[in-house]
C-alpha cells in the first residue's frame, strides 16, 4: 500500500510542478522515456545479476558461511550477551549475519526473524527488549562484502571501474552500523519504556 | 588493488566449492537461473519507478527540492543534488534504485554526485521496511529506541559517503 502513496506523491509533485515551471512538454516526454530507462537499466543489469546470485550459490555451498561466522565469534558475542547462552540464537544470528555479509539477502532474513523471534518469546509483554533493538539496528545497516548491485547500476551505465567505490562503501557502512549500535546501546541505558 | 578483488573472490569460492566436492559449476548455473527470476521481479518496479523519477526530474521538481534542501545539506557538506535519494532510502528500496540510477545517468558515474550516489546506495538499507518485518515477525508492539538509531545511522552512512566519495 504504501508504495502506492509514494507513486502518486511522485507523480502528483510533477505534475504540479511542471504548471509551476511551465514544463509540461517535457514532462509529457519523459514518461516513455523514463519507462524505456527502467527496461534499458535492467537489461543492462541482467548478466551482473544472474552471475551475482550464482556467485551467492557457490559461496552458500562452498562453506563460507561456517567460516566468517568462526571469524565474528568474538565481536557478536561482546554485542549480543545471549550468544553465549542461547546456542539456536547464536546460530541464527551468524547465519543472519554472515548472509547479509556475503548480499545473500534471500537467506538472511528468514534467519534474522528467527533470531529475534528466539529474543522475543521469553517476554510477552511486546516491548523490544535490548538485544532485539540492536539485532535491527545492526540489519538495517547494510554491511556488505560486494554490494553488487550498485556495481551492476555503474557497470549499465557505462563505468569501467564498477567495483572502484568498495572501500568507500565499506568504510561508509561501518562507520554507520558502528553509530548505530553506539547509539542504541548508549539509548538503551535510558530509554526504558 | 579493488581490481583484483571480484576475480580473485570468484576463483576463492570456486576453488572452495571444489574442495568440499561440490560442483561448482552446476550451482554457479542454478544460481543464475534463479538470478533470471529475480531480474523478471525487478523490472516491473524499475519501469514505474524511473518513469516516476523521470518525470520528477523533467517537471523541475528535482532542482526544486534540491534547492529547498541545499543550506541544510550543504552545512553537512552532502551534494544537494542527493537530496531526494536521501529522503527516500530509508522507505523505498526500489525507488532509492531508481533515484539512485538517475542521478548515475545525470551527472556520470565517476562523478562527485555519481559516487556519493552508488556509495550511499551501498552502504544503507531500506530501514523501515526492515523495521517492520522484523518488529511484525516477533510481535512487538513497541519498538522503543530502534527507529532513532537506525536513523541516526542512516544519517551517519549519507554523511560519511559524502566524504568517502571524495578521498577514497
Amino acid at each position: 500500500m504504501i508504495m502506492s502513496w509514494i507513486w502518486l506523491g511522485i507523480i502528483g509533485i510533477s505534475v504540479v510542478a511542471a504548471l509551476v515551471t511551465g514544463q509540461g512538454d517535457a514532462l509529457g516526454a519523459a514518461v516513455p522515456q523514463g519507462a524505456q530507462a527502467g527496461v534499458t537499466l535492467a537489461v543492462s543489469m541482467a548478466g551482473s545479476i544472474c552471475l551475482w546470485c550464482g556467485v551467492g550459490k557457490l559461496m552458500e555451498k562452498a562453506g563460507l558461511t561456517g567460516l566468517l561466522s568462526r571469524l565474528l565469534k568474538p565481536l557478536l558475542g561482546r554485542i549480543f550477551p545471549s550468544y553465549h547462552t542461547d546456542p539456536v540464537f547464536a546460530g541464527c544470528l551468524s547465519a543472519n549475519v554472515c548472509a547479509n555479509f556475503l548480499g545473500l539477502g534471500n537467506a538472511a532474513t528468514p534467519m534474522g526473524i528467527q533470531a529475534a523471534k528466539r529474543l522475543s518469546q521469553s517476554r510477552t509483554d511486546g516491548i523490544a527488549g535490548d538485544e532485539l533493538c540492536r539485532l535491527i539496528v545492526l540489519n538495517t545497516a547494510s554491511i556488505q562484502l560486494i554490494p553488487a548491485n550498485v556495481a551492476a547500476i555503474r557497470s549499465a551505465l557505462g563505468c569501467s571501474t564498477p567495483f572502484d567505490i568498495l572501500p568507500a562503501i565499506w568504510v561508509t557502512s561501518l562507520c554507520s552500523a558502528g553509530i548505530g549500535l553506539l547509539v542504541a546501546w548508549l539509548l538503551g541505558k535510558v530509554w526504558r519504556r | 588493488m579493488t581490481d583484483y578483488i571480484v576475480p580473485v573472490l570468484l576463483l576463492f569460492v570456486s576453488a572452495m566449492a571444489l574442495r568440499k566436492k561440490e560442483n561448482a559449476y552446476d550451482l554457479l548455473l542454478s544460481g543464475a537461473a534463479d538470478g533470471l527470476k529475480l531480474l523478471v521481479t525487478l523490472i516491473p518496479p524499475l519501469i514505474a519507478l524511473l518513469t516516476a523519477v523521470t518525470m520528477l526530474r523533467a517537471s523541475g521538481a528535482v532542482s526544486m527540492i534540491s534547492n529547498t534542501f541545499s543550506p541544510v545539506f550543504s552545512f553537512f557538506s552532502i551534494p544537494p543534488e542527493t537530496a531526494i535519494l536521501v529522503l527516500i532510502r530509508p522507505i523505498s528500496g526500489s525507488a532509492a534504485l531508481a533515484v539512485g540510477a538517475d542521478l548515475m545517468a545525470q551527472y556520470g558515474v565517476d562523478s562527485q554526485i555519481g559516487r556519493t550516489a552508488a556509495i550511499m546506495l551501498g552502504s544503507t538499507e531500506t530501514t523501515f521496511y526492515t523495521v517492520s518485518v522484523y518488529f511484525g515477525a516477533a510481535g512487538i508492539k513497541k519498538t522503543r529506541y530502534t527507529i532513532p538509531a537506525a536513523l541516526i545511522a542512516d544519517l551517519t552512512g549519507f554523511l560519511v559517503a559524502s566524504l568517502t566519495a571524495r578521498f577514497l
